[in-house]
């Protein structure tokens, strides 16, 4: 069982992303469990949220269809806790911040721990609201991941400084989502960051394929892939295990 | 660090894609609000364009119809588009302008802030993009139409539930797509700060407006303001000016759809919980996993799932009131107003005189009440017509 540190000792760290509970919890155990024997070296999985606002089209439907086959934050956690032993990546939860919240913050912490989640991704809780996140994650060995954008400019030294786990680096404007073309320089936004503490950096939103992957993972210490895999997801349902495993082992061969 | 509290709600919950654009937002805000040249401009186009002041009448035949306190109306659904939207479009789209944006987006609900947004983009030379719910798309055509005359476009959304809630996550989409040369006209006194702030303050004309003529005309403040509450920038910007007048009644009236106890209701304080959406703490519809619920209204521009921070905080505070009216009773409050003074509102507004119709009888002669009729119904009438069973389509 990795942590998020030890995650990116392995050479350039292959982040991919799930939403969990699509199409179903069970597929998504068997996902976790063969993406991290198949080159993952931190899992994000995504509790889905109804109103996903940073969302593309591709997770807002991945959300949707976990959601109406009755997947709740609950069933995620016992499902995780349950395969914890069999998953070798270190794992991550994305999800917004409502869900955390009435599930009670602490509450959700709590459970992360329980489960061997060793951080938190919320994209609507930025720099100036991290502290509801903050304020109860410390205790129970949580990271918090801060998102910095092609925006940020001079935001970025200041979240920087109060990173956690790694420093997760937007690398396109918009939503989650494939986009053939990548044009924001996210070297100089790993510069800034590193410029002020030593942590790693992950990018992501945006990539798809393993020459972009290569690419970008000349600039950062991993790559973080959601909606294409999710889209895989989509295409092969159930049976989405060994196409999703492929993919997975290119992308990590491919930033080797 | 948090900015934009009222009390435990508000704050600024959005990607950090965002953050500058609103930081951005907030100084240009900060730098022109009392900036004489600003004031002067925005307050030429309140009288010269909007048509402000708007009239504080005195709705007598229901008064003596209702047997009870005295009832006035201000007359919001006179101004220029139809609707108090047009007062924060003014601002926000003239700080756009100073701000160097070329271009507005903005979510509706009911459309009446899109046909705002869109009139003042016009106005101003701005391009103009209107996100709104490919339901509310059927519901209001008439306004979708009026949109587009006016140069806008209007994207329907096909997400969740196609209604107000997801034309307000298509439109934060489209922001963090395109923030340069965009600013996002949010519509209603919720979302991120600055904007429940901002919003707020534009919209507080009208309770300034109510104030100065209620003295005028009757020499004392009224006893009750009241309005209909969605997100709340009518009823936010009625109540403002007399949150310091303790003796002044405040009451807001969410839409309940089928009923506050039914699942088809749209009424947050009485049925939501604490949560953080759309930018902000406050209080919303959901389930006990924080799923924000399908919430339902026969008012397009009531059906959202959340309130401004700043209703969150005035009900936790007890300074204003907030009560459910169903949709039976908003239409019958429709037809009413329409029959006994000659005035048509916004199925919306209704929600208000709905509720001022239950109250009025149980108070005084000598007591006053003010309803904000924030829009004029012209846009709702093949809507109640179709509620009330006849087969007219806009």
């Amino acid at each position: 069982m990795t942590d998020i540190k030890s995650a990116f000792q392995n050479g350039k760290a292959f982040i991919p992303f799930v939403t969990a509970g699509d199409p179903d919890l069970e597929t998504t155990e068997k996902l976790l469990i063969e993406m991290s024997k198949n080159g993952a070296d931190i899992i994000e999985i995504g509790i889905p949220f109804s109103d996903p606002i940073a969302e593309g089209v591709v997770i807002q439907e991945a959300d949707l269809r976990s959601l109406s086959a009755g997947t709740t934050t609950d069933k995620i956690f016992d499902m995780v806790k349950r395969i914890r032993p069999q998953i070798d990546a270190a794992l991550a939860v994305m999800t917004y911040m409502n869900p955390i919240f009435v599930y009670g913050t602490e509450k959700f912490m709590a459970k992360c721990q329980e489960c061997g989640i060793s951080a938190v991704i919320v994209p609507d809780t930025p720099y100036e609201e991290k502290h509801e996140l903050t304020d109860y994650s410390g205790k129970y060995g949580i990271d918090v991941i801060s998102l910095i954008a092609p925006t940020s400019h001079e935001r970025i030294k200041m979240i920087a400084k109060e990173a956690e786990g790694f420093v997760y680096c937007v690398s396109s404007m918009g939503v989650t989502g494939v986009r053939s073309e990548i044009t924001t320089d996210v070297g100089e936004m790993v510069r800034l960051v590193k410029s002020v503490k030593d942590i790693p950096c992950a990018i992501g939103f945006g990539i798809s394929t393993p020459e972009q992957a290569k690419k970008m993972s000349e600039s950062a210490d991993g790559v973080i892939v959601g909606s294409a895999i999710v889209k895989i997801v989509a295409k092969y349902g159930k049976d989405c295990i060994k196409p999703v495993c492929d993919y997975v082992n290119s992308m990590k061969e491919a930033i080797s | 660090m948090t900015k934009g509290k009222f009390g435990i709600h508000g704050g600024q919950f959005v990607p950090e894609t965002l953050m500058n654009a609103i930081n951005e937002f907030e100084e240009a805000y900060n730098k022109y609000k009392d900036d004489p040249e600003f004031v002067a401009e925005l307050d030429t186009l309140m009288r010269e364009y909007a048509g402000r002041p708007s009239l504080l009448y005195y709705a007598e035949k229901m008064t003596k119809d209702l047997g009870g306190a005295k009832i006035y109306l201000k007359r919001e659904d006179l101004n220029h588009t139809g609707s108090h939207k047009l007062n924060n479009c003014l601002g926000q789209c003239l700080l756009a302008k100073k701000m160097g944006k070329t271009r507005v987006i903005a979510e509706t609900g009911a459309g009446q802030h899109g046909v705002a947004t869109a009139t003042v983009a016009a106005l101003l030379g701005l391009e103009c993009e209107i996100f709104m719910g490919k339901e509310d798309t059927i519901r209001q055509a008439l306004n979708v139409y009026r949109m587009k005359l006016l140069g806008a476009k209007v994207n329907a959304v096909e997400t969740g539930t196609m209604t107000l809630k997801d034309a307000v996550n298509e439109a934060m989409r489209e922001w963090t797509n395109r923030v340069s040369d965009t600013h996002y006209v949010l519509g209603s006194v919720m979302g991120p700060h600055p904007f429940p702030t901002v919003v707020r303050d534009f919209q507080s004309v009208i309770g300034k407006e109510i104030k100065s003529q209620m003295l005028e005309k009757e020499g004392r403040l009224p006893d009750v303001v009241m309005a209909c509450v969605g997100g709340g920038s009518n009823a936010m910007g009625a109540f403002y000016e007399f949150i310091k007048d303790e003796n002044v009644k405040l009451i807001g009236c969410e839409a309940a759809g089928l009923g506050a106890d039914t699942p088809k209701t749209a009424a947050t304080i009485a049925t939501g919980t604490l949560g953080i959406f759309h930018g902000m703490k406050s209080y919303f519809c959901q389930n006990e996993y924080g799923q924000i619920a399908p919430v339902y209204s026969i008012s397009a521009g009531l059906d959202y799932p959340g309130i401004g921070p700043e209703h969150a905080n005035l009900a936790d505070t007890g300074r204003a009131s907030y009560v459910p009216v169903t949709d039976e009773e908003a239409v019958n409050a429709f037809e009413y107003l329409s029959r006994t003074e000659g005035i048509i509102p916004a199925i919306e507004s209704a929600h208000a005189v709905a509720h001022c119709m239950k109250i009025a009888p149980t108070m005084d002669k000598d007591k006053i009440i003010v309803v904000n009729l924030s829009g004029r119904g012209d846009k709702d009438v093949a809507a109640i017509a179709r509620y009330r069973g006849e087969d007219l389509h806009d």
